[in-house]
């Protein structure tokens, strides 16, 4: 089982290539209020974090993703 | 307050309003034929309109639906369960069937509808709709109505659609999973045999939507399906009447007699007025002419290769293989606006596709060939890109 903290490590690792305001990624960063992601660009961080984990993310649960921690409660639940 | 989330679309506008722009929405005020008209005050070339064998205004079709409003008038003024099933309506059903060489088959007012309705209706709670991730809004719209889980697998992946499959184990037997025969905006075809060796592994119910596939493909312009030799392993097969036949409308057809058992379960079946009996009428006529007339197809093919091979001779980027849907991409939206206008200035109509309706960010001219188009047309389209590239409005090192 992956950790809470690996799949946030990842996301970071990803998300710095959009980061252009040279925010503290953290728990509480919101993928497209802080960092701007566009709808295409939310996709792409998907689909990465799926080839990453080997997991397949319903996209049912992006509306109720508005945080990096959101994401990776998400993933957890996904998980168990 | 409730149109603050929409401050994009009005910069958008104002940006082609600057430019005195109108690629969406253009009013066609007059039809010379199913390839010319006057568009925005332009006599144009129409390019873009997906009417792939030129029924839209064969005399033949144009009879049939005048002799139906005659017979039965405009309207039905019901739906399919109340008092919109005509005779008409049951006998284009059969003969859809009878053309697939299945037993059952239902149509819908629209190609969306039955689209949207038959993803809505075949997973519900608790199952699975694993989307190619280029399927069209209607897909995705019934997808998210069904309350099933939405999956999307990479675009024409096969690799990636097993991956996921795999992850469902044995829930494989509850999903649904749903492809296109010809992708709408850039054109690509689906790998169907490896997807349905895909399906065969592991599991699952396949859906084939044939919008821009059917009249164009396989040897008795079924589709994608029928080109890739594997009816017998596709559960469910979705339409439009508003391409290939020149109408309005769509269907599904199944060998499942099943698909008769939800027939009234489709909220976008039931509860909508059925098709206009002069719309039916028209398109009945168009399948038949579809079925007798190969020689549609062929020369949608030939102009097809020709306009394919010509833009491509241009340095332009347009996909890896012909298709009656050829886009040119580009990465810049104000460069795709004033190259779109630069094609009406030379009597050129196509559509200009941004995102989202781009699969990705990039900006598509997006070409649809007809076989009512003549060769000096599609000439004459390609000439209009040339003068584009000689106008530095395409520098082909800049395409995508």
């Amino acid at each position: 089982m992956t950790e809470h903290q690996e799949y946030l490590d990842f996301m970071y690792s990803v998300l710095e290539q959009h980061n252009k305001g040279g925010l503290v990624l953290s728990e509480t960063t919101e993928l497209v209020a802080d960092i701007g992601l566009s709808s295409l660009e939310v996709m792409e961080f998907v689909e990465k974090i799926e080839d990453q984990f080997d997991i397949s993310i319903p996209l049912n649960i992006l509306p109720d993703v508005n945080t990096l921690g959101d994401f990776a409660r998400k993933l957890d639940e996904l998980d168990s | 307050m409730l149109f603050e989330k929409f401050e994009y679309m009005a910069e958008f506008q104002a940006e082609l309003d600057a430019q005195h722009v109108v690629p969406f929405g253009a009013i066609t005020e007059k039809i010379l034929s199913a390839t010319e008209a006057v568009v925005s005050g332009r006599k144009v070339i129409l390019a873009g309109t997906n009417n792939y064998l030129g029924l839209s205004f064969d005399p033949r079709c144009i009879s049939a639906a005048q002799e139906a409003a005659g017979k039965w008038g405009t309207g039905t003024t019901g739906s399919r369960l109340a008092n919109g099933s005509f005779i008409e309506h049951e006998t284009l059903e059969s003969e859809l069937a009878a053309f697939y060489g299945v037993n059952h088959a239902i149509i819908f007012t629209t190609g969306f509808a039955a689209t949207m309705g038959m993803c809505a209706t075949l997973a519900g709670p608790g199952e699975v709709i694993l989307l190619d991730a280029d399927s069209h809004a209607s897909i995705y719209a019934g997808a998210q109505l069904s309350g099933a889980e939405i999956i999307r697998f990479k675009h024409n992946d096969p690799e990636d659609l097993a991956k996921r499959l795999r992850r469902l184990g044995e829930r494989t037997s509850q999903t649904l999973i749903v492809v296109e025969g010809i992708y709408s905006m850039l054109g690509d075809k689906a790998p169907l045999q490896d997807i349905v060796a895909v399906k065969q592994e592991y599991g699952g119910s396949l859906f084939v939507d044939e919008a821009h596939s059917m009249g164009v493909l396989g040897t008795h312009g079924r589709g994608a399906v029928e080109a890739a030799g594997i009816e017998n392993e596709v559960d469910f097969i979705a339409g439009t009447f508003s391409k290939s036949l020149g109408a309005t409308g769509g269907y599904c057809v199944s060998r499942h007699p099943e698909l008769e058992t939800i027939r009234y379960c489709i909220r976008s079946y039931i509860f909508t007025a059925s098709s206009s009996p002069m719309i039916v009428a028209a398109t009945r006529e168009a399948l038949q002419i579809l079925q007798s007339e190969p020689g549609l197809r062929r020369k949608l093919w030939d102009n097809t290769d020709r306009l394919y091979s010509g833009l491509r001779a241009l340095g332009l980027s347009v996909g890896t293989s012909p298709s009656p849907v050829v886009a040119v991409t580009l990465e810049d939206r104000s460069q795709a606006i004033s190259c779109w206008s630069a094609l009406m200035e030379a009597g050129v109509y196509v559509n200009l596709v941004v995102p989202p309706a781009s699969p990705s960010t990039n900006f598509l001219l997006r070409n649809s060939v007809s076989a009512a188009h003549s060769s000096a047309q599609i000439d004459t389209i390609i000439a209009a890109y040339a003068r584009l590239v000689d106008a530095g409005l395409i520098d082909v090192e800049q395409v995508a």
